[in-house]
């Protein structure tokens, strides 16, 4: 089901407390564990730090993305690729 | 003989089928243009009048159908894939997007499967 309109978008409080104190200048870098946190157009521009469980991927915001959620921008899976070619050579005596 | 958006042309069949070749038109919506127009939904497209050809057409016009339609969902896939987020991660990978369970099934996306090595006897 849709989230109310009533409520806005959410956004993890300590997030747009950080967005705040970015723009004053306070911090240096965004980083946020909130993945669920919707991209609301005043974070167009900014590069924030979302972390994927391991570390935080740097994601640079554009229009486009509005609305989506930093989750979808930062993968929590590395796909490494399957199958491949037999390495067992056999070695000769 | 009915041209209905664009290259259309369904066959002897009852209009309510025949609008359904129409991409973006299915039964619901067939169902919906023909009560509109008060066209009889069991006629045959070859028995149909010229008007009620005509306020078909018109009626079926107020919907996005066919490369129109075709384009806005191909945009739509396109966007998802430039902003990188993971459902355009996924469209791009050709796997399914909207978190099914890829061990198994997910031939839809994934294609015929694979000749398995050793299965051979």
């Amino acid at each position: 089901m849709a989230r109310s309109k009533r409520k806005g978008p959410f956004v993890a409080p300590d997030l747009m407390e950080k967005i705040a104190r970015f723009r004053k200048g306070e911090i240096q870098e965004i980083k946020t564990w909130s993945r669920a946190s919707m991209i609301t157009p005043d974070m167009v521009g900014l590069t924030l730090r979302v972390h994927n469980g391991k570390t935080h991927v740097p994601v640079r915001v554009t229009e486009a993305m509005i609305g989506h959620r930093l989750g979808e921008f930062a993968p929590t899976r590395t796909f490494r690729g399957h199958g491949g070619v037999k390495k067992k050579v056999v070695v000769p005596k | 003989m009915a041209r209905i958006a664009g290259i259309n042309l369904p066959a002897k069949k009852r209009i309510e089928v025949a609008l359904t070749y129409v991409h973006g038109i299915g039964r619901s919506r067939a169902r919906e243009v023909l009560a509109r127009t008060g066209v009889n939904p069991n006629t045959k497209v070859m028995d149909l009048t010229e008007q009620e050809v005509t306020a078909l057409r018109k009626e079926v016009e107020g919907f996005t159908v066919e490369g129109d339609l075709r384009r806005q969902v191909k945009g739509n896939i396109q966007r998802l894939i430039e902003i990188g987020c993971y459902r355009g991660v996924r469209h791009k990978a050709g796997l399914p997007v909207r978190g099914q369970k890829t061990r198994t099934n997910a031939r839809t996306w994934k294609g015929p499967r694979p000749a398995k090595a050793g299965k051979r006897k």
